[in-house]
């Protein structure tokens, strides 16, 4: 990816910015200059929460050029609690103890690094949502 | 020339607290013993029982913006309020380029906001969080984002090795009134004392041994502590917790001790035996950790240690905003119980100690 590529999707990478659409309200990630759901323009930008659930995954074990340091890695599909559905890296867990239904959560992590010189790239990555007591009241 | 007498605490115009605080430590963990297996041979005396180690996807900003989301979290403010976001650390991505505008792109704190990265060995967090008292305090900005962070580097088979770890925090220092802890005041403590360095473009750091102890870390944590407490009238036992820098168990244990706090005033605050020496994140970590526990009307003294060598120490008050605003994000204990034991080859691998070329 060029720099100027990954200047440009810097803020749907980081926090997934995404879309809400003004005529259906659907969620759209990424973002986009039509609505996928219903061809009106969309343009009002949505933070995304982020937590979603594991549709369907996959283990890397050869990687495109740029993710060699990481693999085997798990990529998987996630349903977003708002609807969307994206592909990203799982993060955080062994391949072998990924589950479809795994309730996961975005976190934002190095994705890639243009060599020792270049610049280093962050994206969104999902990881099985952290485990914390139940609250006391 | 008449002599004039300023005060050597730390104060701003308005008073100033935390609003919003965050940890952060990764799930890794490589036990001392270990260490000890590999290059010693000893497994008696170990500094630490476990460090924890950054992932092969993790560094000092993907750090920093995970504890600085649970910093907004709790503090519940529209992040385009925030006019400063500073991240003290000796181990950020770049040699040339912030971290800090990766985290404030990340947050959506951009564009309206300062911007820097602070160096200042184990104590570039705590400087950091002075600048945002400041900041805050002049009425120059409603609110400013202070974040200690580390992924730090150990030579291999040298004595750091065993506790040089990964983890850190972020404070969003605003208004007195909105804040779970005011800012009473600080200090600052700092000589020309070269007790540990790293040169501009090696691996890893150089230390002076046991000149570490006395002459630098000794000498600024108790000086900078009984200054402070001396000018506020306090002694060690008007407060309820202690926190320390802590590069193994020893250093603040004595620290403490020769201060005058007991055992449990350092307990809560003292994660160094499960998690290691996270430099510049160690003593906000520490914070963090007391915050998860602690009530309205507690006072904590924090006291930070950054070779080269200095200390600032921290007073603050808890308020009763701590309540509501703790349980909207993972308390520190959350992500050190979240562990996995890695052996020295795993650890090899993820900080890069291989030469692949």
């Amino acid at each position: 990816m060029s720099v100027a590529r990954t200047w440009r999707t810097r803020k749907q990478r980081y926090g997934l910015m995404g879309e809400r659409c003004d005529y259906c309200h659907n969620a759209i990630f990424p973002p986009r200059d039509v609505c996928p759901h219903c061809a009106e323009p969309a343009q009002r930008e949505f933070a995304l929460s982020g937590r979603g659930a594991v549709y369907s995954y996959t283990t890397v074990f050869d990687p495109p050029t740029g993710f060699e340091a990481y693999a085997p890695y798990p990529v998987a599909l996630i349903k977003l609690e708002e609807g969307p559905m994206v592909t990203a890296q799982l993060t955080d867990v062994a391949p072998d103890q990924v589950r479809i239904g795994m309730p996961v959560e975005m976190v934002t992590r190095k994705l890639s690094e243009q060599g020792d010189e270049g610049v280093i790239v962050y994206s969104y990555k999902f990881r099985p949502q952290l485990q914390r007591p139940a609250l006391t009241a | 020339m008449t002599e004039v007498k300023d005060s050597v605490l730390l104060r701003p115009n308005r008073p100033v607290g935390v609003v919003g605080y965050g940890a952060y430590v990764p799930m890794y963990r490589l036990p001392a013993r270990e260490v000890a297996r590999v290059w010693s041979g000893r497994d008696a005396e170990l500094p630490i029982e476990e460090k924890a180690v950054a992932g092969l996807d993790e560094d000092t900003a993907s750090m920093a913006i995970e504890a600085a989301r649970n910093a907004l979290a709790r503090g519940q403010i529209d992040p385009r309020r925030i006019r400063a976001v500073w991240v003290g650390s000796e181990s950020h991505p770049y040699a040339v380029k912030p971290t800090s505008t990766i985290v404030a792109e990340a947050l959506g704190i951009t564009p309206l906001t300062q911007a820097a990265d602070w160096e200042f060995a184990c104590k570039a967090g705590t400087e950091a969080m002075q600048a945002a008292i400041a900041f805050v305090g002049s009425g120059m900005a409603p609110y400013a984002l202070s974040i200690g962070m580390d992924t730090a580097q150990g030579r291999p088979g040298d004595a750091l090795e065993y506790t040089a770890a990964a983890g850190g925090a972020a404070y969003l220092l605003g208004p007195a009134e909105e804040s779970l802890a005011v800012m009473e005041a600080s200090l600052s403590y700092v000589t020309d004392t070269p007790d540990f360095w790293r040169r501009a473009h090696a691996h890893y750091p150089s230390h002076g041994q046991r000149f570490t102890g006395e002459p630098a870390y000794f000498h600024h944590v108790t000086n900078a502590a009984q200054l402070m407490l001396a000018e506020l009238g306090r002694k060690p036992g008007d407060y309820r917790y202690a926190v320390l820098h802590q590069p193994n168990l020893k250093f603040p244990q004595r620290a403490a001790k020769l201060l005058g706090f007991k055992a449990e005033q350092i307990q809560a605050g003292l994660l160094v035996g499960r998690i290691g020496n996270t430099y510049a994140g160690s003593s906000l970590v520490g914070l963090s950790a007391v915050l998860d526990e602690a009530r309205p009307g507690d006072r904590v003294l924090v006291v930070s240690f950054g070779s080269g060598a200095g200390s600032d120490a921290f007073s603050l008050e808890i308020t009763e905003r701590i309540e509501a605003a703790r349980p909207r994000a993972p308390q520190t204990q959350d992500y050190i119980a979240r562990r996995v034991e890695i052996d020295y080859a795993t650890y090899a691998r993820m900080r890069g100690k291989l030469l692949m070329k």
